[in-house]
């Protein structure tokens, strides 16, 4: 078990001929991931050579599900054209088989755009965006997995932690971290660091309280907005598995832009030590450094008898 | 992106909103001009900078320091006032709450028609990340800062969550108008702004919109007195009529060139310098360093897909920091390459004839052969194998937090 994406996912890849999606691609076949194919317009009928398997390529993604039956989509379309590519998968995912996992990694695509993307999302049933502006989300498996991203799959092993982050890198210095005291991954999601963005803290926490295979979960965020505020509250009132924190940009000076356009402290609201404090009220352990994140999960898993 | 509230306000005129006469000057002798064209015998003469709380602010001789004169935006009542004014203003520093005690030289002016108030408010959009919709504030208690307002008085703040496709409704205006207790013909005059001025804030791809105060006047017409508007950077590419109205002279420097290298640079106030893949991860590598003791000189972020020319770059733009004493890169290897890292650090640091301590952290993809490049190099760099580990390293070489 896992969240969202089982081991065996069916995959479509969205710009799968451009340079980051044809590399990417090879990446996860290489890593066991099941890729059966991509979409790009004005290119369907060709084929993808991606090292150990050629896979087709469509023009639209009611073609390419219809044709694969796939369970995910994964977006590496420049940011100008992203923002179509959601609300395409979204559409077609509803219309070919009701439901589907979009993942969109592009970054740098315009505040507006994601405006009506989510919105458009939000009203179909079935169909969840992860992303934008993120790594993706894995599935170790008991041999690969579903590697729907750009991480390194080699970091990863299957295991029962569950990994949330806002921050790609910080995310695998998460997964180290687990693999430090032996522990492994369920699944782990990088939600991203764009101010408006589609799967939040809360429906990760709330899928990994309903998932069997978890046992304890490790939230990563970072400066600016309130969800990692509004995460703690709902983990105060609804989470019984374990939760370690960390939270990145203690040392961040006010109205400067870290890097994420979502990453910035605006009028004295969305600092560190605000989440911080807010996460450790609502039980959550937080590391000061990620160096100690296996140390406090650690520390956690043993105090639930886990360990 | 920031602009200036003289080209808000053109923006705003051009879009049919209710704005006042005004004249952009960059010396006094426009700004008297400006002051017989206009015909008003009152007038704002405003100071224009990216900052805020310029009303409040105190203007400087940037050679002597000396005060000149209190208050960057000042009411003229006479020629001879719009003169002492705009003599005081231009060419000298401006210090205000937002702009540190540095402050920002004043290169340019707003003369301003004046107008009869009977009351100010305060109006802005911007986007709502929690709702993920655009979200209109609005407030009887204009002029004031809105921050203490939030937390004195929050009942105060009217709240409309907009949605981008529909536009503001009417009905939405109307029900924003009467929280705001307008009426007759200025309730009309809200209601036709207020559409007006998201309909701009979606079209520009704004960040925001921020007018304190928007005024009613005694003819119950509402006028936007204010304008403080920012631009998403990300939809910059389908605006070149913003790009055009970006000035540079306000922003960093180094900033600048870091963005057109595609890296995401900050300065700091520190001597250890970051050079880091990843936001999340960058800001982290800052606190930990100062979680050692040290202080972070600078963020920067190198991004996904960094070449070696982009690393060099990063270097070259860290080391003109003359405060820097040591550098700290940590990378975590996904989509970048710890190989291609390791070349662009030795081909950076042998180009730059780098000097100062170095310690490098390299992990995840082709980890081993960036080691080994590092390993073989023969050149004095440390090498670490956590960011804790990382952090401790430098921050000893330089000898602790001086």
């Amino acid at each position: 078990m896992a969240i969202w994406i089982e081991e065996d996912a069916k995959i479509i890849v969205q710009g799968i001929t451009g340079n980051q999606g044809t590399f990417h691609a090879t990446k996860s076949v290489e890593f066991g991931s099941n890729i059966v194919g991509g979409v790009t317009p004005g290119k369907g009928g060709q084929t993808v050579d991606l090292g150990l398997k050629e896979v087709p390529v469509w023009n639209k993604m009611t073609e390419a599900i219809e044709a694969t039956d796939a369970d995910a989509s994964v977006i590496y379309v420049p940011p100008r054209f992203a923002g179509a590519a959601i609300i395409e998968a979204a559409n077609a995912f509803k219309e070919v088989k009701d439901g589907g996992v979009i993942v969109c990694i592009t970054e740098g695509i315009p505040t507006l755009d994601m405006v009506k993307a989510t919105t458009h999302v939000r009203s179909i049933e079935g169909v969840r965006l992860i992303g934008p502006n993120c790594p993706g989300i894995i599935t170790p498996g008991e041999t690969g997995g579903a590697k729907i991203g750009i991480m390194p799959g080699h970091i990863h092993a299957k295991g029962r932690i569950g990994i949330v982050s806002k921050s790609g890198t910080l995310t695998y210095e998460a997964v180290a971290q687990t693999m430090s005291i032996d522990e492994g991954q369920t699944t782990c999601v990088g939600i991203g660091g764009d101010p408006v963005n589609g799967t939040g803290f809360i429906d990760c926490l709330s899928a990994f309280e309903a998932d069997p295979q978890t046992a304890a979960v490790v939230m990563i965020g970072e400066i600016g907005g309130s969800a990692e505020e509004e995460a703690a509250e709902w983990v105060a009132e609804n989470m019984s598995k374990p939760v370690v924190g960390f939270v990145a940009g203690m040392t961040a000076p006010p109205g400067k832009r870290m890097g994420h356009a979502g990453a910035i402290i605006s009028g004295g609201k969305g600092t560190a030590s605000e989440k911080v404090a807010a996460m450790e009220a609502a039980g959550i352990r937080c590391a000061n450094d990620p160096s100690e994140i296996g140390a406090v999960l650690l520390k956690s898993l043993q105090d639930a008898g886990l360990r | 992106m920031n602009i200036h509230e003289y080209q808000g306000k053109g923006l705003f005129r051009d879009a049919g909103l209710p704005v006042l006469e005004g004249v952009h000057c960059k010396t006094v002798e426009e700004a008297l001009n400006a002051y017989d064209n206009l015909g008003n015998k009152v007038v704002a003469v405003k100071s224009q900078i990216h900052a805020g709380g310029r009303g409040k602010g105190k203007l400087y001789d940037p050679n002597s320091g000396d005060v000149v004169m209190e208050g960057g935006v000042k009411i003229a009542f006479s020629r001879d006032d719009v003169e002492i004014f705009a003599t005081n203003i231009i060419g000298n520093r401006l210090v205000t709450k937002q702009t540190g005690e540095a402050g920002k030289i004043v290169n340019n002016l707003y003369v301003e028609s004046g107008c009869a108030i009977s009351h100010e408010y305060y109006l802005a959009i911007l986007v709502d990340r929690e709702e993920k919709m655009p979200l209109i504030m609005a407030s009887t208690e204009g002029g004031m800062d809105i921050e203490e307002v939030a937390e004195s008085n929050p009942e105060a703040i009217h709240k409309l969550h907009v949605d981008i496709e529909a536009g503001v409704t009417t009905q939405q205006a109307d029900e924003l108008a009467t929280a705001l207790k307008l009426e007759g013909a200025a309730a009309a005059s809200f209601n036709e702004m207020i559409q007006g001025l998201f309909a701009l804030f979606v079209e520009k791809d704004c960040a925001m919109v921020e007018i304190n105060p928007l005024v009613r006047t005694e003819d119950d017409e509402m006028v936007l007195l204010d304008a403080k508007v920012s631009f998403d950077e990300n939809a910059l590419f389908r605006h070149p009529d913003i790009v055009e109205l970006r000035d540079l002279s306000e922003e960093e420097d180094t900033e600048i060139r870091a963005k057109e290298a595609g890296l995401s640079y900050v300065k700091l106030d520190g001597n250890i310098g970051c050079l880091v893949n990843g936001a999340g991860l960058a800001m982290a590598t800052m606190d930990v360093i100062k979680l050692y003791g040290g202080e972070p000189a600078n963020f920067l972020d190198v991004g996904g897909g960094a070449d070696e020319e982009q690393v060099k770059t990063a270097f070259s733009i860290i080391l003109e920091d003359p405060s820097v004493k040591g550098i700290l890169v940590n990378i975590f290897g996904g989509i970048m390459r710890c190989d291609i890292i390791a070349k662009g650090v030795i081909a950076a640091t042998e180009a730059l004839g780098l000097e100062d301590p170095l310690v490098v952290r390299l992990v995840g993809t082709n980890f081993e052969e960036g080691r080994r490049i590092l390993a073989e190099s023969g050149l004095n760099i440390h090498t670490a194998e956590t960011l804790a580990e990382g952090a401790e390293k430098i921050v000893a070489l330089i000898g602790g937090d001086e």
